[in-house]
């Protein structure tokens, strides 16, 4: 059965001499990530329009339910105003995953199935965690923190603490890579069952109806609410609130 | 002293398919040992669920705060079982072709 598990196709690559970087590859994770940054834009400028204080549009109503519900999130999270800064990054970074995840819905491939995506979102929480760690406690106190408890500890606590990023990253990748790969393996086995199947008709009939995949439809839609509905709000909503919970940890030391 | 045949000569064997082989057959038991790592989360995520359970039965109003708490609680603790299927996906996949090219 032919089944393609490669990973996203390029379709440019512009030489630069770049030693470590290499070339600039216009692949099909940033064509579709662009894709999805023009869907959020669009539906941001669309909500925002004609805001009024009285008298609201229910468009403006949804748009308020959903800023409440960010805020929301993470005042409840973090105990208090704090971390209101925290809003509009957590708000961004939700928004862009699950539409990422969701529009494998469309027969696009998503932008989250390559880990580069997955891996740059962990490295900023990174750089973002360690940040408020030195905020909070000094270069000093950062480099400190690393022998609690005892000074043998040292190598296990650094490896914890790139431990996040890496599970992070791999955890959504992980998740998504693995409802892609189970989708096409149910698309081609059923491909196969419906051939198989309609070429037992005789004659030229058979011959041709062999070649549409009746059987395709339907069974992929069962299996595709856990892998592409739960499955991306879920892994979309524990990155987010992952993020949240660490920034706000590393924040009160 | 024994007389060495002058015509016994060493056969040069060509250990090429005997290597694709091997690395074939590593790849694949590979993948097979990499999903055992199904078995954690299968077992706590059953403990979870029958302390969400338990939660319920004896406090029937908090279901919906218990179970998406469950849901949650689940997700994060399918991360290793996730790494395993990843590492056993790659190995049967992308692995075989990566090392057919290094042996040519």
């Amino acid at each position: 059965m032919e089944f393609d598990i490669s990973g996203a196709r390029i379709f440019f690559r512009i030489p630069t001499g770049l030693p470590i970087l290499g070339d600039i590859l216009i692949t099909e994770t940033l064509v579709i990530s662009w894709i999805v940054m023009a869907i959020i834009t669009g539906l941001c400028i669309f909500l925002t329009r004609d805001l009024k204080v009285e008298k609201i549009s229910k468009r403006q109503a949804l748009a308020e339910m959903m800023v409440d519900a960010a805020t929301n999130l993470v005042r409840n999270n973090t105990g208090g105003t704090q971390f209101d800064k925290l809003i509009p990054f957590v708000s961004a970074l939700f928004a862009t995953s699950i539409v990422s995840n969701l529009i494998s819905l469309i027969g696009l491939r998503s932008p989250t199935a390559d880990l580069s995506t997955e891996a740059a979102w962990a490295v900023v929480v990174f750089i973002m965690i360690t940040s408020e760690k030195i905020k909070a406690g000094g270069i000093l106190g950062y480099m400190k923190g690393f022998t609690e408890p005892i000074a043998v500890m040292t190598p296990f606590n650094i490896l914890s603490e790139l431990a996040t990023p890496v599970s992070m990253a791999c955890r959504h990748f992980g998740n998504i890579l693995s409802g892609v790969v189970i989708n096409g393996l149910i698309y081609a086995a059923l491909a196969v069952a419906s051939s198989a199947l309609l070429g037992l008709i005789p004659g030229a009939v058979g011959d041709f109806l062999s070649h549409i995949p009746i059987l395709s439809v339907g069974l992929p839609a069962i299996t595709s609410v856990y892998f592409d509905w739960f499955s991306g709000c879920m892994q979309a909503f524990i990155f987010t609130m992952l993020t949240i919970m660490y920034i706000a940890n590393a924040a009160n030391g | 002293m024994r007389n060495i045949p002058t015509n016994h000569r060493r056969k040069i064997m060509d250990y090429t398919i005997l290597a694709k082989g091997i690395a074939l057959a590593g790849c694949a038991i590979g993948a097979g040992c990499a999903l055992i790592a199904g078995i954690g989360p299968g077992i706590g995520e059953g403990n979870a669920v029958a302390k969400a359970l338990e939660a319920i039965g004896r406090q029937p109003e908090c279901k919906g705060d218990v179970t998406s708490t469950m849901l949650l609680g689940c997700a994060i603790a399918e991360t290793t079982g996730i790494y395993g299927f990843v590492t056993g996906l790659l190995l049967i996949f992308v692995a075989p072709g990566m090392f057919m090219g290094y042996l040519g």
